[in-house]
């Protein structure tokens, strides 16, 4: 199992255990973790799972790829360590993983 | 494009569709970008039988030339993220135009030039801009509403949709409020197929169209003079990636903000009164528990689609579903099919305010070009309906709605209404 942590724009917390598969994005709407809308689903293709990555796990998450780039620059609230959670893999590598939701989706 | 035409006369136009039996045509017949059916609302069966027998499927012959219809969801998603195969250049519409007819804007270009005007007008859309226009549309939204005649006949789409989506318009641009209804002109004017009312020919169209521009030109003299604010032109005069660009790109950018914030809304706005109006027991749901509007609203662009499609270029030899598509070729992505793809959508015919997922639909598109208003669009249904069901029990629906004249937008030109207040 791995635990990820998501913390809401006002501060409000929410722990998730899951099993080592799917996405970071699947892992917060499977568990009704609010802020994240996924609205294409997990296709990297409408910026709507965007979070920022707590500086302790940017390196683990791994690298964008062009599309989520190319995605997220069309973000006004794009920053140094923002992702698309449906990029990101859920693995035991990512046990303990912490990453903040914007106060909107666009 | 508010001008509707006898459908029996269009009908008599050699490619209309109008009254024919989609089952009866052979599938090389079915032509969806003729205007007839989806004006006299006859269009839903010719996407159900396209969608099921031959879902990527070539129309040889047409007003339009030869073109690709992409029906299913999964197939509209593939074309719509995948810019490398499928250009939104030279023009996202069905009609190849003429080049002196053409004013670029973002909508129509690929990345990177796409991707950087668009990010220096994203901000006066973005979430939390909005957060500061909400009073300003709850107010004009009440006011509209409270301006209505109570168990009397008038038209919805005049009296409620435009003028909120005009006022809308008007405060994005900073636009003088008293001339807003020039923005609805030159927005219906834009998109008007001409000998339908609204204009004649391209000609008139360019007349209206350099008047836009002159009077656009004057608020950007006036912006670029000042600070930079938040509205659409002062952001435009003075981002690095606009302040230089030539004027008909000036002006392809301003349509495209005026026909994006101002169609589509109007639209899903009259959209939704008819879909309650067909579903009481949907709006009996939503007087129970107002807490479904927001998810609501999302069923309501779904069900509206109020752009039936958008369509790319081929800029590379490919597969689509087993077809070959070939460099040069016109692909359109029908969205109101996509809408409709019960392999993706549970109960898809059916309107459903409280449905799962209801965020999951094709009507803002996906990827690069994903609307770049669509956090606006259910801001604004969302207040408008909000304030309806303070006021109101019921907005009736009372005679048949008049629709367009388009197979692109999806919409009313008229929908008579009577109000009954909240006993």
């Amino acid at each position: 199992m791995a635990s990820i942590l998501f913390i809401e724009h006002n501060g409000s917390e929410h722990r998730v255990d899951v099993p080592p598969s799917g996405s970071v994005m699947q892992a917060a709407v499977r568990s009704g973790v609010p802020g994240i809308d996924a609205d294409c689903g997990g296709s990297c293709s409408c910026a709507t799972c965007h979070v920022y990555v707590d500086e302790a796990w940017l390196a683990k998450v791994g690298l964008l790829s062009p599309t989520e780039e190319a995605m997220l620059s069309l973000s006004t609230d794009r920053k140094d360590n923002s992702r698309l959670a449906c990029q990101i893999e859920v693995t035991e590598e990512l046990d303990g993983l912490v990453v903040t939701t914007p106060e909107f989706q666009f | 494009m508010t001008e509707i035409i006898d459908p029996k006369i269009k009908s008599k136009s050699q490619w209309s569709l109008v009254g024919k039996d989609p089952y009866a045509l052979q599938l090389d017949e079915i032509d969806l970008s003729h205007p007839g059916i989806w004006q006299a609302n006859e269009y839903l069966p010719f996407l159900k039988r396209l969608r099921d027998e031959d879902p990527v499927h070539y129309c040889r012959e047409s007003a339009v030339g030869p073109y690709w219809s992409v029906m299913k969801y999964k197939d509209i998603m593939h074309v719509d993220t995948s810019p490398q195969l499928f250009s939104s250049e030279p023009t996202i519409g069905i009609v190849d135009t003429l080049e002196e007819f053409t004013f670029p804007a973002f909508i129509s270009m690929d990345p990177p030039k796409h991707d950087e005007q668009r990010r220096v007008v994203q901000g006066v859309v973005a979430p939390a801009n909005l957060k500061n226009l909400e009073s300003v549309i709850r107010q004009r939204a009440g006011g509209i509403l409270d301006s209505l005649p109570i168990g009397e006949e008038f038209d919805w789409v005049n009296s409620v949709s435009i003028e909120l989506t005009t006022q809308m318009l008007a405060t994005l641009f900073d636009f003088p409020f008293e001339d807003r209804h020039k923005l609805t002109h030159w927005s219906d004017v834009a998109t008007a197929i001409p000998g339908n009312g609204v204009i004649e020919s391209q000609e008139q169209r360019w007349e209206a169209m350099e008047e836009c521009l002159a009077y656009f030109t004057g608020l950007w003299n006036e912006r670029i003079n000042k600070e930079p604010g938040n509205d659409l032109i002062s952001m435009l005069a003075h981002g690095k990636a606009t302040k230089n660009m030539p004027p008909m790109e000036y002006l392809g950018n301003i349509i495209l903000l005026i026909v994006g914030g101002n169609d589509t809304t109007r639209n899903s706005i009259s959209g939704g009164v008819l879909a309650l109006s067909q579903n009481p027991d949907q709006y009996q749901k939503l007087r129970e528990d107002a807490s479904l509007i927001p998810n609501m609203v999302s069923e309501i662009i779904r069900w509206q689609t109020p752009l039936a499609y958008m369509r790319r270029t081929a800029i590379q030899d490919t597969d689509l579903g087993g077809k070959a598509i070939k460099v040069g070729d016109k692909v359109i992505m029908w969205y109101a099919s996509g809408n409709l793809d019960e392999e993706v959508i549970d109960r898809p015919g059916e309107f459903l305010i409280d449905r799962a997922n209801a965020r999951h639909h094709l009507s803002f598109g996906f990827g690069l070009h994903r609307c770049m208003g669509n956090r606006l669009a259910e801001m604004q249904l969302r207040i408008v309906w909000e304030e309806i069901m303070k006021r109101f029990h019921q907005v009736e629906v009372v005679g048949e709605p008049e629709r367009i004249y388009s197979s692109f937008v999806k919409g009313y030109s008229k929908l008579p209404v009577v109000l009954h207040p909240l006993s």
